[in-house]
């Protein structure tokens, strides 16, 4: 029973287990589903979510949101797409380094925001958020840019393969990589948690939680920023809705994966991970056949259920404060 | 002042009786056989230092807290003050520290806020609520329209509307609980007219101060507590300032924290003319190794916000800081703990340890620059040095690895202290170093203050308790409202000394 118990206390254990249930039931009536190849497929498919999930987790340890995400996939991918076909002779890695770039500058702005004007995050991602899509409406007019008007070269990227696997998922993998190496060994990690945490602690300790916020917001920005390249070139289409809801699908795989929404705790395995599950769930329930609002209910039936549990555990530290505390009894 | 005793008032029936009460916390007794009596129609003082024992009174008085034993009398007849909602009944009400209330509604909501007038369908009756608050604010003088929100007041008129409440549940008692401490001047004159009429309108009132001038201003009666007992009641004018001052104080504490000889060096730090637009003025210290420098005054004297203004959490206006022998700028906390000083705040449970985060992490995070190679953490070295001072400090836990937040309070303590020794600080700034904690604590950290002043480290401690003071400081510096009120050497400083100095009573300082 204890043994159980502290499994279940590693939130990346759970969901190891749920993981491999969900992929065993499915498995029990579509077993095509379960093949290597077709996992690579899901992996690819949930490489983008990884990606700004991971993002995303950095902006939500320090205490903050960042609802511009979606947003920013929309008018990064929308100006990459639109400069695309505006001058094709471009090198894709120069577009790239344009969605890079505007990505950062876009979370620069919300970081700013929230750093220097005081502002707190969810009021100023939800203009930004509403700024950015804007935007894209006005530099395309609302026209879309489609396949045919994007280079061979720009289409190609996400797909080619390197060692059997497609740059994309290669691209997932490394931000894995690198955002446990960011997370676990760098001072700006430990200020991430530290900041979420316990922000007068803190500031204590020397650390600038306001420029710490601000660099969340730009690496978040700037992730979401090289997505929106990955998306309009997956899907070779951009228009100005694309990626709508996005952000909710960020914060859900955060908040699954165990990162707590007031900050502080979290870990990169665990985002990595409550991505994937709704990677999985995406990808399956179209293959057993529910329709598409069953899914949007089942994924907020997961939501409220990893929320509860992230909320038990936090509860077990409130006891232990108000016995502290002396309350009368 | 030569006054007549006025024996010829005849004594009132007193209208509250409390005897024998005491109340016992896991680990501290708070209270224990303690009596007061208040009288209609006058103001009786309630004195003692932090942590004697008056919160807890008042929060019995106000059925918060549940007294183990003891006796209320209230008119003669025994009551219990099982709930809040139980004492507002009997007519008892308090006016706290921070006032308690609501910024987003009207005055006039939070004047009844919890026993709103009801028209005959139960629902609130505005027009009643409205017109009955203006009635209670006319009866105080006070100029404030009902339906003003609470967040655009002053800190003074906010102090009128609780006290509009005190009135609006016709209360008999009144307790008010350092009610001054955030009021200017003209805004103290005005509450004691306030006083004034409520004295006689019968009420009887417990007025909660630090401030003796005050309580000699407004008050007739007064009761002593030290250490969680009544140590003296009685008529005001039958004692005299020192009087008061020995029964606050009242017992022989050198001895009890003894600071251990330490080599007294050099100057490490001066601070020369500090000032803050706000908080405090002109402050000036010089502070040597192995020297303990105890910083007293009353809660509110600008200590803390002089001290966290030389660790760089505010900015001061003015002033220069050496640290040895150098200039040096402290722009934020980072720089203060660069350059050798580091701060344990006074709440460490809020501003103290990362209780999410592990020991390990939390003993690094101000050393991260030490414990990093080409800035990546190294965690072989960050385990190295959490276990130093996890080992230093005698920590009581199963791995370093666990959160803070599992630990015990006083070892929850020690991480945060280990966290600024590993710094390798030449000053440390201690604020209220026991505040909150068991005897047997206290001995562990004036003891361990003892050795960091023996191993060459310049201490400043905060304290609002005159033993720890007397006991463990080598120099003190009294403050008084933003400014330096006195320095005192060790010897021959006596408690009454300090007292005088902090509440500036000019009549008995001379």
């Amino acid at each position: 029973m204890t043994i159980v118990r502290s499994l279940l206390a590693r939130r990346e254990a759970l969901l190891v287990l749920a993981c491999l249930l969900l992929l065993a039931a499915i498995t029990a009536r579509f077993p095509a589903f379960s093949t290597p190849k077709n996992l690579a497929g899901v992996f690819n498919d949930t490489s983008i979510l990884i990606m700004m999930a991971l993002g995303q987790s950095a902006v939500i340890l320090t205490k903050s949101i960042d609802l511009s995400v979606a947003a920013n996939v929309a008018l990064t991918g929308m100006t990459v797409a639109m400069l695309n076909h505006l001058v094709p002779g471009l090198p894709v890695v120069v577009l790239i380094l344009v969605a890079i770039g505007m990505g950062m500058l876009l979370g620069a702005i919300n970081g700013f925001l929230v750093w220097w004007l005081d502002i707190p995050a969810i009021v100023v991602t939800l203009g930004t958020m509403t700024i950015f899509r804007g935007l894209a409406f006005v530099e395309s007019g609302g026209a879309w840019v489609n396949a045919h008007e994007m280079s061979p070269a720009f289409l190609e990227l996400p797909r080619t393969l390197i060692l059997g696997l497609p740059v994309l998922s290669w691209t997932g993998l490394v931000a894995i990589v690198l955002a446990t190496l960011l997370f676990t060994r760098t001072g700006l990690g430990r200020a991430f948690y530290a900041t979420g945490g316990n922000a007068v602690a803190a500031v204590y300790a020397g650390i600038d939680i306001g420029k710490t916020r601000f660099l969340a917001f730009v690496l978040s920005g700037t992730v979401a920023g090289l997505c929106g390249y990955f998306w309009v070139s997956r899907y070779a289409v951009a228009y100005v809705d694309v990626a709508s809801g996005f952000e909710l699908d960020t914060i859900a795989a955060c908040v699954i994966g165990g990162v707590s929404t007031i900050g502080g705790v979290g870990t990169v395995g665990g985002v990595v991970l409550g991505a994937l599950f709704l990677g999985i769930i995406k990808n399956a329930l179209p293959v057993i056949g529910i329709s598409p609002f069953w899914q949007m209910a089942i994924s907020g039936a997961i939501i409220i259920t990893a929320v509860v549990i992230n909320a038990r555990g936090e509860r077990v530290k409130g006891r232990v404060i108000l016995r502290r505390k002396e309350l009368p009894l | 002042m030569n006054a007549m005793p006025s024996t010829d008032t005849p004594t009132t029936e007193p209208i509250l009786k409390m005897t024998g009460i005491s109340k016992t916390f896991p680990g501290v007794k708070a209270l224990s056989d303690v009596a007061l009596e208040l009288r209609p129609g006058h103001v009786t003082a309630l004195i003692g230092e932090n942590g004697a024992g008056k919160s807890t009174l008042v929060k019995i008085l106000t059925g918060i807290y549940q007294p183990d034993g003891g006796n209320i009398e209230i008119d003669g007849k025994k009551v219990d003050l099982p709930t809040a909602e139980a004492a507002q009944d009997l007519g008892i009400t308090a006016i706290h520290q921070e006032t308690v209330l609501f910024d987003e509604l009207t005055v006039a909501e939070n004047i009844y806020i919890g026993h709103q007038p009801r028209n005959r369908y139960g629902l609130i009756d505005w027009a009643a609520m409205h017109a009955r608050a203006a009635a209670i604010l006319h009866g105080i003088d006070a100029p404030i329209s009902t339906r003003t929100r609470l967040k655009d007041l002053s800190i003074a008129q906010r102090h009128l509307v609780a006290i509009a409440r005190a009135l609006s549940i016709d209360a008999r008692i009144v307790i008010m609980d350092e009610p001054t401490a955030a009021l200017s001047y003209k805004e103290v004159e005005e509450l004691f007219g306030i006083i004034d009429r409520l004295k006689k309108a019968g009420k009887a009132i417990l007025f909660i101060s630090h401030k003796f001038e005050e309580v000699w201003q407004i008050c007739e009666y007064f009761a002593v507590f030290r250490d969680g007992r009544q140590v003296g009641a009685g008529r005001l004018d039958e004692v005299s300032h020192n009087d008061l001052v020995k029964l606050m104080v009242g017992r022989d504490v050198t001895q009890a924290f003894p600071k251990l000889p330490a080599e007294i060096g050099d100057v490490v730090l001066k601070v020369d003319g500090y000032c803050h637009p706000t908080e405090f003025d002109q402050v000036s210290l010089e502070l040597r190794r192995g020297e303990i420098l105890g910083l007293y005054g009353l809660v509110g004297a600008g200590r803390s916000e002089f001290c966290q203004a030389l660790f760089g959490v505010t900015h001061p206006s003015a002033g220069t800081v050496t640290l040895s022998g150098k200039p040096i700028t402290v722009r934020s906390p980072s720089d203060a703990i660069d350059a050798g000083i580091v701060y344990v705040p006074e709440e460490r449970g809020r501003h103290g340890a990362i209780t999410a985060m592990s020991i390990v992490s939390n003993i690094s995070l101000p050393s991260l620059k030490v414990t990093s190679r080409r800035n990546f953490l190294r965690m072989a070295e960050e385990f190295d040095l959490a276990r130093k001072y996890a080992e230093r400090l005698d920590l009581r836990a199963a791995s370093l690895s666990q959160p803070v937040g599992t630990l015990s309070g006083g070892n929850q303590q020690k991480v945060v202290i280990g966290k600024w020794l590993a710094t390798l600080p030449k000053v440390i700034i201690l604020d209220e170093p026991t505040k909150g904690i068991d005897i047997g604590s206290k001995a562990a950290v004036h003891a361990f203050m003892s050795q960091l002043a023996v191993e060459g480290l310049a201490v400043i401690m905060v304290s609002s308790e005159i033993p720890e003071i007397l006991g463990m400081s080598d120099r003190v510096i009294v403050m008084r409202e933003g400014r330096m009120a006195g320095v005192f050497e060790r010897e021959g400083l006596t408690p009454e000394a300090l007292v005088r100095a902090a509440t500036g009573n000019k009549e008995a300082a001379a």
